[in-house]
């Protein structure tokens, strides 16, 4: 196989061309993170400028500020962050399996099956239960829905059409049995629902932020490991057999993370799995579909959204304290539209 | 699956069958009993001062029409968008059409004095064809074509647009939200016969539409280049198809507002059941649809009675066993 | 032609049975795959040549029976050294939107590619020079889906060249090309096998094609393998008629003296070419 190798130059510049805007657009997008993340601190109903918060962050004293800025902001703008990430690259990880752009955690049923023991436990155990254990209520009903869809759907191994046929058919009787709990329960608490629903960060804590943690630091790096039998599945199954990849293994390693990632968000942030459908749209555009890339971008696409929305949902109606799951589809969406609208020559959608 | 011609002419019959059973059982059933021979009378002799008669033509009656023709649109809509956008996940919601009218309809009732299921069909149908009608431009490339992966994304982007608009508005203003949330859920019941009437041409029209294009839709199951091929204009296939499922949608949201499950599910059921093409297809899916969605408001009297549980629930409940028994049997 | 080597074969189905849900496909086959020749999978549509060739690739399980790759089954080994060994392209396979020849080609090198492992200079050179043979250099940064049925059939095939495996097995390669592209596939695919030493085995349709390209032709029908042997050994009219239940004259090409089959018109039998998979 040494035929004509001295004939080609070395030529290898788009790749290179596309490694730099990767480089750029990841510094970039981290920059702006960061950014907000401190924008985000200074801003709320108690004003404080940026000095007074940095210096509250540096050296913590036994002031308002420090309490608003260390107990208040951070841990919700911290918990916005690693949800945003958590969904977007759950749904960048299904979009990729099931090579469908619509597919998002909801076709497997993990939005659905939180929200599902979600209302139910608000509903009926919120009179013996500290309402602290809606997380592990709801995560406990995001894994036993994804459970039920890979076993349903199991038939000699499994396959991306028919698990999402079985997904998308269990999540609507799951979702059925939401707004049946929703609409006969009294109407308090079907509103605390619908605004869990809904999806909001409200009144978050540390441990809140400990809790989704552990989560995100197992599944994504896990994920990674993934990524370039993923870019090869992409090719059909057979090709990526051919290349050696373990398509079985592989696709179930991922799907695992996928569920956990966004299992973990939405118990801890409710549903704004918006977030999973419309992040890795953007970072396709942004840095294109090979996986190794379109993860970590997606994820800080899926952060800064999730950020932003909360951020808008904390002070721009004050002294109203709105859901974020509001502002991600209100700010989301009008911007993927723009995207839309702005690669309307481009044939590939 | 039902194959040759037989079986699949017997199975529609039986299909129309259970249609005819399940809309005589949502006459006579509920906490009144009716027996035929009343119902047979209330129709021919109506008599006002017969509480029997008075229950049969303003309740039962209208109900079971609308749930009828509420279940077979939907079916027929969710069976054209998924063929027309190629992709099995893909409901009319994707045209934005329920999201629409589900912020026209909030918009009604926190900001206009409007509120009974009456006066939001109006407000829905508006918010339904302005929904979709954004999508199908926002989807239109430089050239007017129609990439259906394009009409996806923008239908995905305009619900969760409106989505977001209508739940702002819901939960700022907690008062519209208890009086919409029933409406949200789905229902065909307290709705009138005479509500039916005015949306009648939408129904008729779409239905002239399936009948012209049953062909073209087949077409479309191929790529765009075949279809051109076989010299079918696909975008102009695509456009007209999608106003079948706005003038289906649009008018079954606005009778009985949002009852998932249909539009997304029947088509996977009677596409297991009769394949992929149309001409079997959409009579299949209007009977299957019809008929689940008029059983389930039948079973939502009982389930929890004397409380109904909205028709979009049960529908869910009833059908999810059933569709996953079949989605468990496909090959691919 | 080069001399006939004696190399023991690495590949090989032994009483293999395979089918999908009930349908059984392949029915008690034996193969060995020659090794550093061209050999050619023939037989009627629904013959099993497909699915022999992947259950000799082990994308599909076989029911009973099983293929050695080096003396082992090839189900037990790590599926990745499998991969370093043996490169499958399928029938027709499509590429994601949007991904460039480059990429799609650099595909290839994942079975040398480890997370914490990764020679990027030898990668770069395989990717280089599996373009080159392939004739697909120029194309480099273009995307896959925009290009013509032959130009993307040429990047397959030097994703398939850039795994760097002796064998390669390849399903269909050349089918829905023109003539001309289909014959500077298999010039290509017979120098690989002739002056690189690499195992090739195909799925042809074009009989003539297979005829004048393969050092080892396999005749298949119903799950069988019927004859096996050189062209100058097996294709001939009676064989045809056999196997193929095909009319046909089978003359010699006066330059190179191989065989040819030429059908018979009057009988307006099946025309011996109908490619599998296309739409109705």
């Amino acid at each position: 196989m040494t035929h004509a190798a001295f004939l080609t130059s070395s030529g290898n510049t788009s790749d290179d061309a596309d490694r730099a805007r990767y480089r750029r657009v990841t510094t970039l997008l981290g920059l702006l993170l960061l950014a907000s993340m401190t924008l985000s601190l200074s801003l709320g109903s108690f004003p404080t400028s940026i000095d007074q918060v940095v210096h509250a962050l540096v050296a913590p004293q036994n002031s308002d500020i420090a309490f608003i800025v260390w107990e208040l902001r951070l841990p919700r703008i911290l918990l916005a962050v690693l949800v945003g990430a958590a969904l977007a690259i759950a749904g960048a990880i299904l979009q990729g399996i099931v090579r469908n752009p619509l597919a998002s955690p909801d076709v497997i049923g993990i939005t659905s099956g939180a929200a599902m023991a979600a209302v139910v436990f608000l509903a009926l155990f919120t009179t013996s239960l500290s309402i602290h254990w809606l997380p592990a209520a709801a995560l406990l009903g995001a894994l036993l829905s994804a459970l039920l869809v890979f076993l349903l759907a199991w038939r000699h191994g499994i396959t991306p059409t028919r698990m999402v046929l079985v997904g998308i058919g269990l999540s609507a009787a799951m979702s059925a049995v939401t707004t049946l709990v929703i609409v006969i329960s009294d109407d308090s608490s079907a509103m605390v629902a619908y605004v869990w629903l809904t999806g909001s960060l409200y009144a978050a804590q540390w441990q809140d932020v400990l809790g989704i943690m552990p989560w995100l630091l197992v599944a994504v790096p896990l994920c990674l490991t993934q990524a370039r039998q993923m870019d090869a599945m992409a090719l059909g199954d057979q090709v990526a057999q051919g290349l050696g990849v373990n398509v079985l293994r592989s696709r179930l390693l991922l799907m695992a993370c996928s569920v956990a990632l966004a299992g973990a968000a939405v118990a801890f942030a409710g549903g704004l799995s918006f977030v999973g459908l419309i992040a890795p749209h953007i970072a396709a555009r942004l840095v294109g579909r090979s996986f190794t890339r379109l993860a970590p971008i997606a994820g800080l696409v899926g952060a800064l959204i999730v950020l932003y929305a909360d951020l808008l949902g904390r002070v721009a109606f004050l002294p109203k304290d709105l859901p974020a799951g509001i502002f991600v589809s209100g700010v989301g969406a009008p911007f993927f539209v723009y995207l839309l609208h702005r690669t309307r020559a481009d044939t590939r959608g | 699956m039902l194959t040759g011609r037989f079986s699949r002419i017997a199975g529609l019959l039986l299909g129309l069958v259970v249609v005819a059973l399940a809309f005589a059982a949502s006459v006579m059933l509920g906490s009144t009993k009716i027996a035929p021979p009343t119902f047979a009378q209330a129709l021919l002799h109506y008599d006002p001062s017969r509480v029997a008669h008075i229950i049969i033509l303003k309740e039962r009656l209208p109900r079971a029409v609308i749930a009828a023709l509420v279940g077979a649109s939907l079916a027929m809509a969710g069976v054209l968008m998924q063929t027309v956008t190629r992709n099995p996940l893909a409901s009319p919601s994707i045209l934005g059409i329920n999201a629409g009218a589900m912020f026209f309809v909030v918009i009604a009732v926190s900001l206009l004095p409007l509120h009974t299921p009456a006066q939001y069909v109006w407000a829905a149908l508006l918010g339904a064809l302005v929904a979709a009608g954004l999508v199908v431009a926002l989807s239109r490339g430089r050239q007017g074509e129609l990439s259906s992966l394009r009409v996806v994304l923008a239908g995905v982007a305009i619900t969760a647009m409106f989505v977001s608009f209508s739940q702002g508005l819901l939960i700022i203003d907690q008062q519209s939200f208890e009086s919409v949330l029933y409406w949200l859920a789905g229902s065909v019941s307290g709705r009138e016969l005479s509500l039916v009437v005015p949306l009648l041409p939408f129904f008729a029209s779409a239905l002239v539409l399936c009948v012209l294009l049953v062909r073209h839709a087949n077409a479309l199951l191929l790529d765009d280049d075949m279809v051109k091929g076989l010299g079918m204009p696909a975008s102009a296939i695509k456009l007209l198809l999608g106003l079948a499922v706005i003038l289906l949608a649009g008018s079954s949201v606005a009778l009985a507002g949002m009852i998932g499950f249909v539009g997304l599910i029947v088509p996977h059921m009677a596409r297991g059941l009769f394949g992929v093409d149309h001409r079997w297809l959409l009579p299949a899916c209007a009977l299957l649809g019809a008929s689940l969605l008029l059983l389930a408001d039948v079973a939502s009297r009982f389930l929890m009675a004397p409380q109904d549980v909205p028709v979009g629930v049960m529908t869910a409940l009833i059908g999810t066993p059933f569709f996953i028994y079949l989605a468990r049997r496909t090959q691919a | 032609m080069p001399s006939t080597s004696t190399k023991p074969p690495r590949l090989t189905g032994e009483r293999l049975h395979a089918g999908y849900e009930s349908r059984r496909v392949l029915d008690g086959v034996d193969l060995a795959v020659a090794e550093g020749k061209l050999t050619v999978l023939l037989g009627p549509n629904g013959s099993g040549k497909s699915t022999l060739l992947k259950t000799l690739a082990r994308t599909h399980a076989p029911s009973a029976g099983r293929v050695c790759l080096d003396g082992e089954d090839i189900h037990h080994r790590n599926t990745r050294e499998v991969a370093q060994r043996l490169g499958i392209l399928p029938q027709g396979p499509t590429a994601p939107e949007g991904l460039t020849v480059r990429q799609l080609v650099g595909m290839g090198r994942f079975p040398h590619q480890r997370l914490w492992r990764q020679d990027a200079e030898q990668d770069a050179r395989a990717i280089r020079e599996a373009m080159a043979y392939a004739d697909v250099t120029d194309l480099a940064e273009r995307s896959v889906d925009a290009l013509s049925g032959g130009q993307r059939q040429r990047c397959w095939i030097a994703m398939v060249l850039a795994q760097q495996t002796d064998l390669i097995l390849l399903d269909e390669p050349t089918t829905f090309l023109d003539l001309k592209v289909q014959v500077d596939l298999l010039e290509l695919l017979s120098r690989l096998a002739h002056e690189h030493g690499r195992t090739l085995l195909l799925v042809l349709h074009d009989l003539n094609l297979a005829a004048a390209y393969a050092d080892q032709l396999v005749m298949m029908r119903d799950g069988r393998i019927e004859r096996r042997g050189s062209p100058a050994e097996v294709f001939t009219a009676a064989n045809l008629k056999t196997v193929f239940d095909l009319d046909a004259h089978v003359i010699r090409d006066p330059h190179s003296g191989q065989p040819v089959c030429v059908p018979r018109r009057s009988g307006a039998k099946t025309p011996q070419r109908h490619p599998e998979g296309q739409l109705p």
